[in-house]
């Protein structure tokens, strides 16, 4: 994104666009990736009830993908993630390994 | 027609404040400007005025709620002193960076401690590099003419920066003095309606204020808010123009009190200056060619229009009704040197400060300054650059 000079800003740093949280890609910010193991998945939703940045995709009423440009990695989901008999659904993985 | 009244410093400008009729004030009282908002809240209890009168518990929440109510829309005024000022420092910053045009009557008075109560400009002093225009006022007309003048001039849509009006505490907001007041409409059509610049409460157009400005932004917004200060001087005489076909009163960036072919001169801010021109008329009586220089828009501080007026004096002391610790020179003095340091020849330039914690100014001080002048200017040799006067060894 170009960035703009100093005669294009809004007076007062006053943000006159709703919504445009949508822009920025907080998913940069990750350094721990957490990876959907579906055949442990009970759907129980727990991971998209408490996702603090709405980064966990629901269609259908099923659980789908990890949406990664805004998941920050926080491990909150996976933390949360009860599991199948003992076996986590969501785990948390180094970025870049 | 203009109504011709007695009264106090604070009465006068809690007058100014019913006749624009502003949406929101939020306020705390502090010596010496309790007076001020007591005033206007007689007015807002009589029905007076529609204001949204908010009794916040300290002037941290007063210029907060201020903040608040100017980002959703409203004109919105405060009024404070000292150790007021001093608690709403982290606030003010955010209304002038968020460039909300809040407009703010300051009573001058000095920080504690020791405890004072009295006049000084320590207060807004401490506060002239906080984004608000500054408007410095000789007596309580000054004081009301300012605090109409500072609507038009925060408000207007080239500028939106918050205002503040000082007056000197006890001498002026306390003293009964003669004041011509406009008639009510006549304020109401010079100021005009409140204009709205992103209103938070449009719910139909929604927009965020106050967000995260991380470096890769953040001084484009300083940079920006520099080139607003620039364009402050033009509008505060565009609006001085048209308030002197009003009331006929003449303002500028600066009264020059018979500089114009002066050898010496003063700079002093508020009341002191009426008591030195008083001393000059007399000195000017005997030949010797004395002149004065009051600055009114303090900030943005108009560097090349007091260097220009300035740099014909021989010798010139700067008075300071407020002491800068750390060895350095009182506040007005760093600004004075500043304007006319672009010039090869320029006056020798002293610093006095005076009138400390309310201490008076009197017509000797005035004397002594300007005979000290007089030597400086016949034998270019300068005693002391910086000296407290009227004060007990």
């Amino acid at each position: 994104m170009k960035l703009k000079g100093w005669r294009e800003l809004e007076p007062g740093a006053v943000i006159t666009e709703a919504g445009n949280s949508r822009e920025f890609k907080t998913g940069s910010w990750r350094s721990f990736r957490p990876i959907w193991i579906e055949e442990n998945c009970i759907q129980c939703l727990f991971c998209w009830l408490y996702c603090p940045d709405m980064a966990i995709k629901v269609k259908d009423g099923k659980r789908a993908e990890f949406d990664y440009d805004y998941c920050k990695g926080c491990g909150i989901c996976a933390m949360e993630c009860p599991g199948k008999k003992g076996n986590k659904a969501i785990v948390m993985v180094e970025e870049g390994k | 027609m203009a109504k011709v009244k007695a009264a106090t410093g604070n009465e006068a400008v809690a007058n100014a404040l019913r006749q624009v009729n502003p949406d929101v004030c939020a306020a705390y009282p502090i010596t010496p400007q309790t007076e001020l908002m007591q005033r206007f809240s007689t007015f807002v209890s009589d029905g007076k005025v529609k204001t949204e009168l908010v009794l916040v518990e300290s002037e941290h929440s007063a210029m907060s709620a201020c903040v608040g109510a100017s980002a959703a829309g409203g004109r919105v005024v405060t009024a404070t002193s000292a150790q007021g000022l001093a608690l709403m420092w982290e606030v003010l910053f955010i209304a002038s960076g968020t460039r909300l045009p809040i407009v703010m009557p300051v009573v001058n008075r000095a920080l504690s401690a020791p405890l004072n109560i009295h006049g000084d400009h320590s207060d807004a002093m401490g506060a002239r590099d906080s984004g608000w225009i500054q408007l410095w006022s000789e007596n309580a007309q000054e004081a009301y003419d300012n605090t109409i003048q500072a609507f038009r001039i925060g408000e207007h849509m080239d500028v939106r920066l918050p205002v503040m009006i000082n007056m000197d505490g006890f001498i002026i907001s306390h003293s009964i003095a003669r004041i011509e007041y406009l008639e009510d409409e006549e304020v109401s059509s010079f100021i005009g309606e409140f204009r709205l610049l992103n209103p938070l409460l449009d719910v139909a157009r929604p927009v965020s204020y106050g967000p995260l400005i991380l470096p890769d932004y953040y001084m484009e917004y300083r940079r920006a808010q520099s080139e607003v200060a620039a364009r402050v001087p033009d509008v505060v005489m565009d609006v001085a123009r048209d308030f002197e076909k009003l009331s006929g009163r003449k303002y500028g960036l600066f009264e020059a009190y018979r500089l114009d072919d002066a050898d010496i001169g003063i700079v002093i801010l508020n009341s002191a200056a009426g008591t030195s021109k008083d001393v000059i008329d007399e000195y000017r009586s005997r030949g010797v060619k004395a002149g004065l220089l009051k600055p009114r828009l303090y900030r943005p501080f108009p560097y090349r229009e007091v260097g220009e007026a300035l740099r014909h004096l021989k010798a010139l002391c700067v008075l300071d009704r407020a002491d800068a610790f750390g060895g350095s020179f009182g506040p007005v003095f760093i600004d004075v040197a500043t304007s006319l340091y672009p010039y090869d020849v320029r006056p020798i330039m002293i610093n006095k400060i005076y009138g400390l914690g309310g201490r008076d100014y009197m017509p000797d001080h005035a004397e002594a300054v300007l005979d000290e002048l007089l030597q400086i200017a016949e034998t270019g040799n300068v005693r002391r650059y910086k000296e407290y006067i009227g004060v007990r060894e």
